[in-house]
């Protein structure tokens, strides 16, 4: 983690650049439409990397055409969950690729705490490593602050 | 994280108004030629019969959008205009046709980015149970983004005899977007006159974000003939000569009947014709048809309606 200061979560698009600012968020929502990649908004407070699924809040947005329509919506999330990741995916729906084609961290707690290294002692004299989010020693909801 | 709106304009340039020399030239018309809007309103002549001061109205807006663009590009302030309107009017006058024209406007002009119209009513923003009518008017709020949003029978929305209606929920939000996002979306009100005028008396919010009240006049006896041509062209049929003149009658003896409904009421007398002209030509078995017998309707197929026997409207006509 010495090369992430800050301790940022880099996950996903653009997560190594500061912050996407709704201007630039439009931008990218109306390249997933563009391709007819439904837009869902996930959100969690355990972004650990292997952590893959995140809570939806509400469902892909199949349905709407206008990037105006889903910022709302990113907004509403925002509002809800102001200390939780929040981020966007594009799901393209392509028979035979039916899977998640971007995601971008469009939301970030004020204060991430980052990750630490844990070594377990295994047999012999062999040490095994793992990545441990200081944010969950807390309960869920308690992790970023209210 | 929570950066002004994506959509806001840059700052516009304070000195632009002192430091553009005043008689820097402007070209207007290759603006309006460019726009493709002369197309437009050249279509909304030629389809829509009547409705001077709609059409009035439409060319200010249109001619409003393209000043303002024209504005912009020599740094002057732009703020977009609130588009949001309202088209009261008697039943069968046009507002549904000219609010799905109005998109296509809107959006040759820029104004929009989807030439969309998401149509709706009261069942479809308003919800049965507590905690059910946001989040239903925001779904479709977030559909409409970018187009036009067009309720239909708008006063319905608010119900002054129970206090408890959902509608005012829903307006609430509606009025909030309509501030918030006025560059995302256009909403139009459609409703008959007399019930939209108190409708707004008891939403004087709602009155005052909506810049545009367009009224919808009644068509005149000759114009509903025009219409009734426009419709028939439209179905390839024609009146004879002599169908013609009785339609004319048909509408002056419609007119002063009750339940009147315009040009609605001309497309249902004509379809009615349709019917009788069908059973006409089965009524005369071994009868050699041409192809005019198929397209043209004859007197006997208007004067056969009530309205000339009896005096009353047929009994299909329901408003």
């Amino acid at each position: 983690m010495m090369t992430n200061i800050g301790n940022r979560v880099t996950q996903g698009q653009f997560s190594f650049l500061p912050d996407l600012t709704d201007a630039q968020i439009t931008a990218q929502i109306k390249y997933a439409l563009k391709n007819n990649w439904a837009i869902g908004i996930e959100y969690t407070d355990d972004a650990h990397p292997r952590n893959t699924y995140w809570e939806m809040f509400g469902n892909p947005m199949f349905d709407l055409k206008d990037p105006a329509g889903i910022l709302m919506e990113i907004n509403n999330c925002r509002k809800t969950f102001p200390n939780h990741y929040i981020r966007v995916t594009a799901f393209n729906s392509t028979r035979g690729v039916e899977s998640p084609a971007m995601s971008y961290i469009v939301n970030r707690p004020k204060v991430e705490p980052g990750f630490g290294l844990v070594r377990q002692e295994a047999e012999g004299r062999s040490i095994r490593y793992t990545v441990h989010s200081y944010a969950t020693d807390k309960p869920e909801g308690e992790r970023y602050g209210k | 994280m929570t950066e002004p709106a994506a959509e806001q304009d840059p700052k516009p340039d304070v000195n632009a108004l002192h430091n553009v020399p005043d008689a820097t030239p402007v070209d207007l018309e290759a603006a309006f030629r460019d726009s493709n809007v002369q197309e437009v309103l050249d279509k909304l002549d030629r389809e829509l019969i009547g409705l001077k001061p709609v059409k009035t109205r439409i060319r200010e807006i249109a001619a409003l959008l393209l000043v303002d663009r024209l504005r912009k590009s020599m740094g002057l302030t732009s703020g977009a205009p609130s588009l949001h309107m309202c088209f009261t009017g008697n039943p069968g006058t046009g507002k549904t046709t000219v609010a799905l024209r109005m998109a296509e406007i809107l959006h040759r002009l820029g104004y929009i980015r989807r030439a969309e119209v998401v149509s709706v009513t009261r069942d479809d923003l308003v919800g049965q149970y507590i905690g059910h009518t946001a989040p239903k008017t925001k779904e479709v709020l977030k559909k409409a983004m970018g187009g036009v949003l067009f309720i239909d029978e708008a006063y319905y929305l608010y119900k002054p005899e129970n206090e408890r209606d959902y509608g005012a929920e829903s307006i609430e939000i509606l009025l909030q977007v309509m501030e918030n996002n006025r560059d995302d979306l256009v909403v139009i009100l459609a409703g008959y006159k007399d019930r939209m005028d108190k409708f707004f008396q008891s939403n004087p919010g709602m009155s005052s974000r909506i810049a545009h009240h367009i009224d919808f006049p009644d068509y005149s006896a000759g114009e509903l003939l025009s219409i009734a041509k426009l419709m028939l062209e439209g179905q390839q049929y024609r009146f004879s000569p002599e169908a013609e003149q009785a339609f004319a009658d048909y509408i002056v003896k419609r007119m002063k009947m009750p339940h009147f409904a315009n040009a609605r009421s001309a497309r249902n007398a004509l379809d009615r014709a349709r019917l009788r002209q069908a059973n006409r030509l089965f009524a005369k078995p071994g009868a050699k048809l041409t192809k005019k017998d198929l397209v043209t309707i004859e007197p006997e197929d208007i004067l056969a309606s009530r309205v000339f026997s009896e005096g009353v409207p047929d009994t299909e006509e329901k408003v």
